[in-house]
């Protein structure tokens, strides 16, 4: 078993994909069948791949592969160890707890009584979706020797949304040009799951190398507003893109509260970096800001008057009222912000 | 002795309830709504009249146990309601309605005292109407709020009104002195600063911390040149209000859940059993809605400072015959007063009202505090 675990080790090493993972972790890419298989992370489209992952691997080698449930949150005292009780044909099992974030009091014990001697044809997988719940679920099963840990975090940086399209299209054995990758990212990049289906249907739909206007055909016009799009172009004094995305992130259900807080705060950065003097990463360090955000606002401020700015927070506070009750209609007032905003901007 | 020692310079309402607490029932209006600008003593009043009306001899003497709890919030048919959240709740004010059909213990009335008569919603208001209108023969309500327009019509025209007025700050300083042991000098300073506020002028008279923050606040004017020191300013006054909030309510916050635990049967250290979380939660809540509601009223506090250095502003530049509320930065303020006409004074004026009316109406108070800082610059900004 130590062998083996050093094995496993060395594995998730070299890959060179265990950055940001807690040390000794894997990603679901690598997640192999093992006595007791831990898959922790919040997001769900990974963590459900891992486990499948870890399913086809072990049925491949036993097709005769039994497949069992168990809901950790409702768990009733015994159910462990009936899973891992040898059955009357000796088929393989393999065991899938959900809900470790929010165990019933009895897992952790009858987890531990069974981790003590486990069972030697039984693969258990253990899915604990995050947060602060059975924090002693987690213990057990790291200080587990042998335990294959998968850590399956949110993608959050756009590079990881675009190698996990790659890598979706590798495994389809079809390929994707780096612009439509970057296409298809910028319009369904916020959710995964999305993201994952909207690369099967390119699959599915298209032939040869997926291009531009192939995302285009599908997902064309289609482009994630958020407050802080909205607010890159009303500071770039944009109006018409501006407007563009303030309508498009109103229409999928962004609320206008938000919106106005994002921009707020992005004038507060201009008018306090406009304010002082110095190198970016010194400016950087007064304000608490990261100092990319420093440049990036000094070069937002070329457009902008001090008067402009003021005029703008000013401008800003009587909409927050506006989107807050204090108006009849939060969309018109946001829009009205937007556009004299865009129109103090000096061109 | 008596129970109206601390209710300073309100000789005509003082005269008006004491004839009141001596009639009998069947002459005693049934409900009775108080009303004077903050720190006029409403709940002062208020409780000074429970305390009469409940008096072991019938005048208020003071002295006599039933006065004493009364004074207190104490007393055994004295039911006083107030709030430290945003709101009163709707299920507090239906028990009251209950609570008002009981007949009185001990005393000669039930009585009913809502400190905070305009934190309730419109609904809620609606739930006391019946009872307000029509009490038990020995019950009487006493409602206080800032100003009668701060209640509904419906309950206005049901209660008698006592109208408090602006102490005169030679009555707060003489109160300080008298009861609280101040230095003469001192009282007379707070009790200007505070513009006759009881409790904010004791509280400037005792506390330095307090003295030192409203120093800094009223300098905020001379601090502000262009939009950059507006928001760096607007940073500090906000940052200033919700430390002083926080740091009032962190102990308690913990000291409350900790007896919420044990009262729940929960070990110290343990984890929160599921079906006694939506307590503690409830709880957190209610914490939550507090600390909002002080850091509000912190904020308010300060802006009101800074309102007062535009009053004597335009009380310079009108060269109106009052005292100034701050007599003690007369060079700083005759400088602001030759930056421009009463206009512009009256129109920065208006911006930190606008700024206080945005804080109650829960726009974020950084970005209400920052549009007024820049509204105060001597340099009017453009129009976007």
């Amino acid at each position: 078993m130590a062998q083996g675990t050093r094995q496993q080790r060395s594995t998730s090493r070299s890959s060179g994909r265990s950055s940001g993972r807690s040390s000794g972790a894997r990603g679901w890419r690598e997640a192999v069948p093992a006595p007791l298989v831990l898959v922790t992370g919040t997001e769900q489209v990974l963590a459900e791949r891992a486990v499948a992952r870890v399913t086809a691997l072990q049925r491949a080698e036993h097709p005769e592969l039994e497949v069992v449930g168990v809901d950790a949150t409702s768990y009733e005292g015994g159910a462990l160890e009936a899973v891992a009780s040898p059955s009357l044909f000796g088929e393989p099992r393999l065991a899938v707890v959900t809900g470790a974030e929010a165990p019933a009091e009895r897992f952790e014990p009858d987890l531990r009584a069974y981790l003590a001697a486990p069972a030697d044809d039984v693969v258990l997988v253990v899915r604990h979706a995050g947060g602060s719940g059975g924090r002693k679920v987690l213990e057990v099963a790291r200080a587990h020797a042998g335990a294959v840990l998968v850590d399956c975090p949110p993608l959050k940086k756009d590079a990881e949304k675009l190698e996990f399209v790659g890598l979706e299209f590798e495994a389809a054995r079809r390929r994707i040009a780096a612009p439509a990758a970057r296409a298809l990212v910028d319009a369904v990049g916020s959710d995964l799951r999305e993201l994952s289906a909207s690369c099967a249907q390119l699959v599915a739909d298209t032939s040869g190398t997926v291009e531009v206007e192939d995302v285009t055909r599908y997902y064309g016009g289609r482009v994630e507003a958020t407050g802080f799009r909205v607010a890159d172009a009303v500071v770039a004094g944009h109006r018409a893109e501006a407007l563009a995305l303030l309508r498009q992130a109103v229409a999928t259900g962004l609320d206008p509260v938000p919106i106005v807080a994002v921009l707020a705060a992005r004038l507060r950065q201009m008018v306090l970096v406009g304010g002082s003097r110095g190198r970016g990463d010194e400016v950087a360090k007064a304000l608490g800001m990261a100092p990319w955000m420093v440049d990036r606002t000094r070069r937002e401020l070329r457009g902008w008057t001090p008067g402009a700015l003021g005029a703008g927070i000013v401008l800003l506070a009587e909409t927050d009222a506006a989107v807050k009750g204090g108006g009849r209609d939060p969309v018109y007032a946001l829009e009205r912000a937007v556009l004299a905003l865009c129109d103090a901007h000096e061109r | 002795m008596t129970v109206w020692d601390d209710l300073v310079g309100q000789e005509e309402a003082v005269a008006v309830l004491r004839r009141a607490a001596a009639l009998g029932s069947g002459a005693l209006a049934h409900a009775w709504l108080f009303t004077g600008p903050p720190g006029s003593g409403r709940s002062t009043a208020a409780r000074a009249f429970a305390a009469a009306l409940l008096c072991d001899t019938g005048t208020g003497c003071g002295t006599c146990h039933a006065c004493r709890t009364a004074v207190q919030g104490t007393h055994a048919d004295l039911r006083v309601v107030a709030t430290e959240l945003l709101t009163l709740r709707i299920d507090a004010v239906r028990e009251l309605v209950q609570a008002a059909q009981r007949r009185p213990s001990t005393g000669r009335w039930r009585i009913i005292l809502v400190e905070d008569a305009d934190r309730m919603l419109e609904r809620t208001t609606n739930v006391l109407l019946k009872a307000v209108e029509e009490p038990p023969e020995r019950t009487v309500w006493l409602l206080c709020a800032p100003s009668p327009e701060d209640v509904l019509p419906t309950i206005r025209s049901r209660a008698r009104p006592v109208r408090l007025r602006v102490p005169p700050v030679a009555a707060v300083a003489d109160l300080l002195v008298r009861r609280d042991g101040v230095d003469p000098a001192m009282a007379a300073f707070a009790a200007r600063a505070a513009q006759s506020h009881v409790g904010l002028a004791r509280r400037l008279a005792r506390d330095e911390g307090a003295r030192t923050r409203r120093r800094e606040v009223v300098r905020t004017p001379l601090d502000l040149s262009g939009p950059t020191d507006a928001v760096v300013r607007a940073g500090e006054l906000v940052d200033v209000a919700s430390e002083e909030a926080s740091s009032s309510t962190a102990e308690r916050d913990a000291r409350e859940r900790a007896e919420l635990l044990r009262t729940l049967g929960v070990e110290p250290g343990r984890a929160v059993p599921p079906a006694l979380r939506s307590q503690v939660r409830a709880l957190e809540e209610d914490q939550k809605k507090r600390a909002t509601r002080l850091r509000r009223d912190v904020l308010d506090r300060a802006l009101l400072d800074l309102l007062s250095v535009y009053r004597d502003v335009l009380v310079l530049q009108l060269g109106a015959d009052v005292d100034l509320v701050n007599a003690s930065m007369v060079e700083d303020l005759r400088a602001l007063a030759s930056r421009g006409g009463p206009a512009a004074t009256l129109g920065r004026m208006d911006a930190i009202g606008t700024a206080r009316e945005r804080i109650q109406a829960n726009v974020n108070p950084l970005l209400a505090v920052e549009a007024m800082c820049v509204a105060l610059l001597p340099e009017p900004v453009g129009a976007a």
